[in-house]
């Protein structure tokens, strides 16, 4: 073994990015491409009665038109309920309805302004809570006849509920009758927000006269998007290939299936390779976003500190197409008792359709909203009982080997150490001791503190592999399937592979560039699962390379395999290192003074699939959904001006139990970059809808993600390292993680520094200044009178 | 014009902007677009040593004129000083913005290689970083400021 493992490595692609000459697949161009544009509706429900594209034909270099009579197909990896082009109705203000190919964008753009599309427009539903009721308009009439993942999911036809999930643990009724103290709170809500990725959705796609598709698309999952395709189309696997390049940001907007489909069914009409690059406002009102929900919970309490029964009911709204959302609210409500230690546990999650823009899933999956939820919960359990919220906490929280998770699952042992995370993030931001005096008398500080879980959703059958396939001079190329958007994964296996052959981190090479055709299959890059996942099959199979290696090495330097080992770049006798072979003469077979050769080119293959996870039972929730579970604590000291309602974060706190840093300086850029994205949700970002279903602010300006001016400068990463047995090197998973607690530790400092009671995002200093008015007016009236003291 | 040191010539219209000749027209893909309407800061390019969004710049204003982006310095050498900073601190994810943010920050300290940390962020927050927080970029940027101190 080398000493690589641990190490602050830059990210191997560090040279291309910086030059920026890595390729993006918006990037590509193929020669005798036509360029896409999208017609959307300006309604939020509408039967499409006609579309006229005679004009738009006659714009020079306009090549085609399309609606979605040309494609009546549905896609999705959960509901395929998504089309690409409004088949018959328009589901929301942005909903694509035709699309434009011509031989440049502007010929496109022009033609798209010309084609008239005439609606009659139907009722629409944006509530909720509407959207439940009896007599709410119906979303999609067919539901019924979509495919549905299999065991995981049922949505109701005829009304708008694409799944309800409910976890039943123990008895909550009796649990709630065994409390001293119960806290209920009403009306959480969380509001739609877009994943803010830099490089906006975009696919190209080329048929090939043998029925091949080849696509290059910007995605976290070539293998799903094939495996979508293919059970939408009816197409042989292998005659789709998905290229993969550097994917410029997913956080989860890119998995499950994209636009693939529909550069692919327009090249097989034209003969043409298509490209499809949504703009920044296609991306925002017609590419998916993350889903609202509205909450109500209630914990119940002994006088002494011990949770006994908690209930939370989730609505989420899905908008037009809960595809992959429905998961998402399924997460949530499986993981509704986060990180505590509760015997009695209600939790019903419910996705709706409604006619807003379509969801996904997004960074957290699940865990963002019912922590959101369960954390504030907390704060108000622990002021009702006068305790300490962080000795509160730790009273209650799951203990490895001994708790059952809210499913009923034993923890394992080796599950990490959520106390150890959270004292250690309490004690990085001084929770024991009060904030100092603001210098400005109109400002006021405070702590808030928050804990969490988050292990991959994923199908219980989920599976990954990998190949080690060495060249002629004993250089690697590490073949795996999880892609590269900047998550650090790549680089932490390309350390692996070099350290367990003891070579230098130069001679192995993860190849940014992917198809399905070539490389390992793995389920998806997401869940945080990929170092844990890819990670397993490669360590297994640098195993089977090392075994193949032994083989012929044995036989070569007439000794007993057993007695052999790889390491420095060479396999030798144990005990006798002198005996050795270098790996160059083995790994393309070995050779003989008279040339007698035995052994051949060595690749190692290894794989992995989540063990022990089972379908929940329908009725209850309970079983095992995840393979790993990494716990977390966020702290944060903030100071806000009263006035303005501005938040300044102090200083914050990212505490994990990872198992093992593989590369400490990826993790700390992921902890750093998950705070900051947390607090950007929680502070700016929502995006906002008129009466009529149309979004009001679908670009950069007005839907303000955090920049550089509010870029906090102390951010302390904490890491603690509890291994697990089967995780690579011991780690899981965090990169979802890491803005989990953000928005509830945020939020409980907000209401602590000015006796609020917030739990709606987000907390603009607007949305601050009428709570402050509201809920705590002599706290500004004292805030106008500093002011006016001019102290 | 001179692209990355290249005399490129090339025909274009009077509302081509200068971001979609460079990718479409020259496949000059080491400058990327991310809102094409001056909100992101991603497009950024030197022109004639000054960094603009290339989004807000009509391509016949850059008639006869220089333009660098990201990939210059290597192509003509090595890497600008910050952006070998970039490296060693990780101010990097998924690299869609880095290119901007190495250019805007090599020009920064260029004109001003003792740059507080104030002045870096308000320098650089017309960029949009999604992934990284942003920390490790400005502490590259500040890392980085003895290499332009002469």
């Amino acid at each position: 073994m080398g000493n690589l493992i641990g190490s602050r490595i830059p990210p191997i692609d560090s040279l291309e990015k910086v030059t920026g000459t890595a390729v993006y697949t918006s990037d590509i161009d193929l020669p005798g491409q036509v360029y896409l544009k999208l017609v959307t509706s300006p309604y939020a429900h509408a039967k499409i009665e006609d579309v006229d594209y005679r004009k738009a034909l006659d714009v020079p270099g306009v090549v085609a038109v399309f609606t979605g009579k040309n494609f009546p197909y549905r896609f999705g990896i959960y509901v395929g309920d998504r089309d690409m082009l409004a088949i018959d109705k328009a589901l929301w203000s942005g909903h694509p309805v035709a699309a434009v190919a011509a031989e440049s964008w502007e010929a496109a753009e022009r033609a798209a302004e010309l084609i008239d599309v005439e609606y009659e427009e139907l009722p629409a539903v944006f509530d909720v809570e509407e959207a439940v009721g009896p007599k709410a308009p119906v979303v999609h009439e067919k539901l019924g006849e979509y495919r549905v993942f299999p065991g995981l999911f049922k949505p109701v036809p005829g009304t708008n509920m694409a799944n309800t999930f409910r976890l039943r643990k123990g008895n909550v009724e009796k649990g709630f009758e065994k409390a001293d103290i119960v806290v209920r709170e009403n009306d959480f809500f969380v509001p739609f927000a877009s994943h803010g990725y830099m490089e906006t959705q975009n696919a190209i796609a080329l048929y090939r006269v043998d029925g091949t598709y080849e696509i290059w698309t910007s995605t976290q999952s070539p293998f799903a998007v094939r495996n979508l395709i293919a059970l939408s189309l009816g197409i042989p696997m292998h005659k789709i290939v998905v290229h993969h390049t550097y994917t410029g940001g997913g956080f989860g907007g890119k998995a499950g299936i994209g636009w693939e489909p529909l550069p692919m069914m327009i090249s097989k009409k034209l003969r043409r390779p298509v490209k499809l690059v949504l703009s920044r406002a296609e991306q925002f009102r017609s590419a998916p976003l993350t889903a609202s929900f509205k909450a109500n919970a209630r914990m119940g309490m002994t006088k002494d500190g011990r949770i006994v029964a908690y209930e939370a009911r989730f609505l989420f709204d899905c908008g037009a197409f809960a595809d992959y959302t429905v998961n998402v609210a399924r997460t949530a409500g499986y993981m509704c008792g986060g990180p505590y230690d509760i015997d009695d546990v209600f939790c019903e999650t419910i996705a709706v359709y409604t006619n807003k823009a379509p969801t996904t899933a997004f960074r957290g999956f699940g865990h963002p909203e019912n922590h959101f939820v369960l954390e504030l919960m907390m704060e108000k359990a622990a002021k009702a009982l006068g305790m300490d919220p962080v000795e509160f906490r730790l009273k209650n929280l799951l203990k490895p080997g001994i708790s059952t998770t809210c499913t009923g699952t034993k923890l394992r042992k080796d599950a990490g150490r959520p106390d150890i995370a959270l004292e250690r993030a309490a004690k990085a931001i001084g929770w024991s001791e009060e904030p100092a005096e603001p210098v400005e008398p109109w400002k006021v500080r405070a702590k808030g503190i928050a804990v969490l879980v988050k292990g991959p959703s994923q199908p219980p059958n989920a599976a990954a592999s990998a190949m080690v396939k060495f060249n002629e001079d004993a250089t690697i190329d590490v073949i795996v399937g999880t892609g590269n958007m900047g998550q650090g994964t790549v680089t932490s296996l390309a350390m692996i592979a070099a350290d367990a052959f003891g070579i230098p981190l130069e001679k192995v090479r993860v190849s940014p560039f992917r198809s399905t055709d070539s490389m390992a299959y793995t389920w998806q890059t997401v869940g945080s699962r990929g170092l844990f996942t890819d990670g397993q099959a490669l360590m297994k199979a640098i195993e089977d390379a090392k075994d193949q290696i032994k083989d012929v090495a044995a036989q070569a330097l007439r000794v007993s395999k057993e007695d052999l080992e790889v390491a420095d770049g060479k396999v030798f006798m144990v005990g006798k290192p002198w005996i050795n072979l270098k790996l160059e003469d083995v790994v393309m077979g070995y050779m003989y003074e008279n040339g007698n050769s035995i052994g051949g080119p060595i690749i190692g293959r290894g794989h992995h699939i989540a063990t022990q996870c089972t379908i929940l039972d329908p009725e209850t929730g309970q079983g095992s959904p995840t393979i790993f579970y990494t716990f977390g604590a966020t702290g944060v000291e903030i100071e806000i001006d009263v006035l303005t309602g501005e938040v300044k974060i102090l200083r914050a706190s990212q505490a994990y139990d990872i198992g093992k840093a593989i590369n400490p300086l990826l993790v700390e850029g992921q902890a750093i970059g998950g705070f900051v994205m947390g607090m950007s949700r929680t502070l700016f970002e929502e995006l906002r809808f008129d009466e009529r279903g149309n979004m009001m602010n679908p670009n950069f300006s007005t839907y303000y993600m955090v920049r550089t001016k509010e870029a906090p400068d102390d951010i302390r990463v904490e890491l603690i390292e509890t291994p697990q047995h089967d995780g690579p090197h011991g780690a899981r998973g965090l990169g979802e993680n890491v803005m989990v607690a953000v928005a509830p530790a945020i939020i409980s400092a907000i209401n602590r520094a000015l006796g609020t009671n917030i739990k709606r995002l987000p907390a603009t200093r607007e949305n601050i200044v009428k709570t402050i008015e509201g809920q705590n007016p002599d706290l500004l009236e004292r805030a106008m009178r500093a002011l006016r003291l001019g102290r | 014009m001179t692209v990355n040191g290249e005399r490129r010539a090339v025909e274009v219209k009077d509302n081509e902007l200068l971001l979609d000749v460079l990718r479409d027209k020259l496949y000059v893909k080491s400058v990327k677009a991310a809102c094409w309407k001056g909100e992101c800061g991603l497009c950024t390019v030197l022109l004639n040593d000054l960094p603009v969004k290339s989004c807000m710049v009509l391509a016949m204003e850059a008639d006869g004129a220089d333009v660098k982006t990201a990939e210059y310095f290597i192509k003509n050498g090595e890497l600008a000083p910050v952006q070998r900073s970039f490296i060693e601190h990780g101010a990097l994810q998924c690299g869609f913005c880095t290119p901007a943010f190495s250019l805007a920050a090599h020009h920064l300290l260029q004109r001003n290689p003792n740059a507080t940390r104030e002045e870096i962020k308000e320098y650089l927050s017309g960029i949009i970083c999604r992934c990284t927080g942003y920390k490790q970029i400005i502490e590259a940027v500040e890392d980085a400021r003895k290499y332009y101190q002469k």
